[in-house]
């Protein structure tokens, strides 16, 4: 009888063990033994690169970091019409700038985009064309970024409100809304900081 | 909302929608019909004016924008008595054919006349984009080098 008990109990210990242990180790039951990153709001650095490059080479941030000295526009990314050109400085021509038809914000009668300064990228920016790490080859060389800083950079990328355009884009010439990039501003801007804070690691691709 | 601006050198207070384009307060409001509605897209310059010397597609201009800004149509580009020179050359050169862009192609060309004094054919091309459906280019592009001459000789 007593080494009957001590079976039960030893058994049921082992239970226990068994069914608290796992539930303490695994409280969100998706195979990870510890407290993750994710859970504490900081995401790897491959999965934050991912989502600020959705962004980033998305047509909303690419049609205005042309190869050439003409913005793109639409969502098929055709050249600007009526010839319009970066000029010296990237806000137009001498007598047809940018802010001839642009203003600071979308203007939803006319169809015509608006953000502050809105302007061409440098051509030392230009992205068309590139692949996601020769963006962020090209967004940490600053022989071509500016000379900015990482900390600068992350600025650019998560409080400019030209490049923060991209998630409230209007509406186009016939009233139709502009495709927005696939993240969220919100998960883009948490992206971009925790790729920094990362030490900003471009991976092998 | 109250806006309030200077338009061809008188000061005016409007009260409209802040997102009312400019180009229907300086017709509808004001007065001035020299400055068009052509396709209210900010696509074919019709209704281009200088906000503070700088040509703007004024339908696509929202009224709020013009806030403490000195504003100049056609009609105040120059008087009956002293044309300004684009407006001189346009007469000269007998440009119109019905009319109705002109306004804009001489706002935007009076623009360009301060950057760009004595203007190329690529820089008329360049920055000249409006769109004139009789095509008076031609006739255009002539009064511009004549405007810029005759702008140049009042200096």
């Amino acid at each position: 009888m007593k080494r009957a008990t001590l079976h039960y109990l030893l058994s049921l210990l082992c239970m226990l063990v068994l069914v608290f242990g796992f539930a303490y180790a695994d409280p969100n039951s998706d195979g990870t033994p510890e407290v993750s990153a994710e859970a504490e709001g900081i995401q790897s650095a491959d999965a934050a690169f991912d989502q600020m490059m959705a962004v980033l080479t998305h047509k909303r941030c690419v049609n205005c970091h042309p190869s050439g000295d003409r913005p793109r526009q639409g969502e098929d990314s055709h050249l600007h019409y009526f010839e319009v050109s970066r000029g010296a400085d990237g806000h137009g021509l001498a007598a047809l700038q940018c802010s001839t038809c642009h203003q600071e914000t979308n203007n939803l009668q006319s169809g015509v985009p608006g953000a502050p300064h809105w302007h061409l990228a440098p051509r030392s920016m230009a992205w068309e064309g590139l692949s996601r790490t020769e963006i962020a080859e090209s967004m940490l060389d600053p022989e071509r970024n500016g000379g900015r800083s990482l900390e600068e950079i992350v600025h650019h990328l998560t409080e400019d409100d030209l490049v923060l355009w991209a998630f409230e884009p209007g509406v186009d010439h016939e009233g139709i809304p502009r495709e927005k990039p696939p993240v969220s501003k919100e998960d883009y801007i948490q992206a971009v900081k925790d790729w920094a804070a990362a030490g900003a690691p471009i991976p092998a691709e | 909302m109250k806006v309030s601006f200077n338009i061809n050198g008188k000061s005016q207070t409007v009260e409209a929608e802040e997102n009312t384009p400019l180009l229907w307060v300086i017709r509808d409001v004001l007065d001035l019909k020299g400055t068009k509605f052509g396709c209210g897209k900010a696509a074919c310059g019709a209704c281009t004016i200088h906000v503070d010397g700088e040509a703007v597609r004024s339908c696509s201009f929202a009224v709020k924008y013009a806030e403490g800004k000195n504003i100049t149509t056609i009609e105040g580009l120059g008087t009956a008595d002293n044309l300004h020179p684009v407006q001189q050359a346009w007469i000269e050169e007998i440009v119109p054919q019905c009319g109705y862009c002109q306004p804009g192609f001489m706002m935007a060309t009076a623009a360009m006349l301060e950057k760009i004094p004595d203007p190329t054919d690529e820089d008329i091309d360049n920055n000249i984009i409006n769109v004139c459906r009789c095509g008076t280019y031609y006739r255009m592009r002539k009064a511009i080098h004549r405007a810029a001459a005759l702008k140049n000789t009042n200096l």
